[in-house]
């Protein structure tokens, strides 16, 4: 059981994706697990046969402990052993209302479904979020997905689900709380002028399709990710008293959920990827952070974080740094004001930027020179 | 020729996509959406994209202050649909 963040301590196996016998690669998913997060796809780092699946779906388990085994190509599969829990059960007879209540209506939200039922979902107008799944893997199935058709939806129900989000918000208490208790947080901020990127990201808008439309959220993303290359001492972790910087930037992406939880995966490698890239690659996140589920090494390896609060109508962010990340860049709302610039006075939109740091891995000059190339970049936003 | 209840429909599903837990219902028509269902950008740019898909309408982001409340997106939806409009 991997640990997928400094917070967590146990996670519930929900399903294998893989089966003894079959060859896997690095980066391969193997198994879901439920953790306080959501429900997460675990990759594995390794090379080889699978020989054993040691723990059973449905089984909670702690960090650290063995999943499943592995074998070298070639080697002999070792002999069966007992398995901790009875093999899956039969499947049992379909419930005749297969209909969440709205209590659970959150937790169903991360549902896993068949390809061929999720067509069939569309075309008969069923909200797969609402459907409890028949089989004993939680995987929405085509009958399911019949069966609901014929019967009305409850109404409208808020997003409860007060388990997970109790879950979640103990999550972050406890990674919050070592930050404040561990971390030595700076902060700095300044206004940028973000007229420039805003009209030139307009006027690429306009020659894309509606498909490949590019929000300036990834325009601030993709700008953060060139500029730390700059000022590597805020990219890295602070583990064992001693700053690691990181070679890539797996840029960690503060997402709100529906009903009040927050999560922050990262966009993997983001200074290699273009501004289109960047962009998928934040919808992509957006949409698996709040439907689907996330992978293993998007929660685990953020090397930095970058939230973005101004679509909530603020200003500034002072952030609290997720450990053992050693900075947060914060953005506030774009604002348009009066500007002097030159001997002159003009109406620009503006952004407050701020950046809260680990004074163990970095001093306050260095911040500073970040911040100052970060509104550099936006000055010259085609070179993104 | 798509009448406003297939607007007003199409777009009741583009936004029940996004905020799935909402009460249209108690949805105030001359109030921004934006805050009565808790969207932000990204939710916003998936509504423009089912409204392309269901509708094959192309919004430019010049008008997505036309489509802050629910009867200024009829509207505009509306115009944009109507016989005769040229896009």
């Amino acid at each position: 059981m991997p640990s997928l963040g400094a917070d967590m301590d146990a996670g519930t196996l929900v399903e294998w994706q893989v089966q003894p016998g079959q060859r896997v690669k690095r980066g391969d998913v193997v198994a879901v697990v439920e953790t306080q997060k959501g429900a997460v796809e675990v990759e594995i780092w390794d090379e080889g046969v699978v020989d054993q699946l040691v723990v059973q779906p449905g089984t909670k388990v702690p960090v650290g402990e063995v999943l499943a085994t592995l074998r070298a190509e070639g080697e002999a599969p070792s002999a069966a052993a007992p398995q901790r829990v009875p093999a899956q059960p039969v499947v049992p007879p379909a419930p005749p209302v297969p209909i969440a209540p709205p209590a659970m209506v959150a937790q169903a939200a991360r549902y896993k479904v068949s390809p061929v039922a999720r067509r069939r979902a569309e075309e008969l107008g069923v909200d797969l979020s609402r459907l409890i799944p028949s089989g004993p893997e939680g995987v929405i199935s085509l009958a399911d997905v019949e069966r609901a058709a014929h019967v009305k939806p409850p109404p409208a129900a808020k997003p409860a689900g007060p388990d997970k989000l109790a879950a979640m918000r103990q999550a972050i208490a406890s990674a919050m709380a070592k930050s404040k208790r561990e971390i030595p947080h700076y902060y700095l901020g300044t206004t940028i002028d973000v007229s420039r990127a805003l009209d030139w990201l307009e006027r690429e808008n306009l020659k894309r399709p509606v498909t490949e439309r590019v929000l300036f959220a990834a325009v601030l993303l993709k700008a953060v990710a060139v500029t730390l290359k700059e000022v590597p001492e805020l990219n890295g972790f602070w583990l064992d008293g001693a700053f690691k910087p990181s070679a890539a930037v797996h840029l960690g992406v503060g997402i709100g959920l529906r009903g009040g939880g927050l999560i922050a995966p990262a966009i993997r490698d983001a200074e290699q990827k273009n501004l289109p890239a960047t962009m998928q690659a934040l919808s992509d996140l957006v949409t698996r952070a709040r439907g689907g589920a996330l992978r293993s090494s998007e929660l685990s390896d953020a090397t930095v974080t970058v939230t973005n609060l101004g679509e909530q109508g603020v200003e500034t962010v002072y952030g609290v740094i997720y450990p053992p990340q050693v900075a947060l860049i914060g953005f506030g709302k774009v604002v348009e004001r009066p500007w002097a610039e030159n001997g002159g006075l003009y109406v620009r939109h503006l952004i407050h930027a701020t950046l809260c740091a680990d004074h163990r891995a970095s001093v306050g000059h260095r911040g500073a020179l970040f911040l100052a190339a970060l509104d550099g970049l936006l000055q010259e936003p085609q070179k993104l | 020729m798509t009448t406003r209840d297939d607007i007003r429909k199409a777009l009741l599903d583009a936004l029940g996509s996004v905020a799935p837990e909402a009460d249209f219902d108690a949805l105030r028509p001359e109030r921004p959406l934006r805050a009565q269902l808790d969207i932000d950008s990204f939710d916003f740019l998936n509504v423009i994209l089912r409204l392309h898909e269901k509708l094959g309408v192309d919004i430019p982001e010049a008008d997505y202050s036309k489509l802050a409340t629910l009867t200024g997106a009829l509207d505009y939806l509306a115009a944009r649909l109507a016989p005769g409009h040229i896009t």
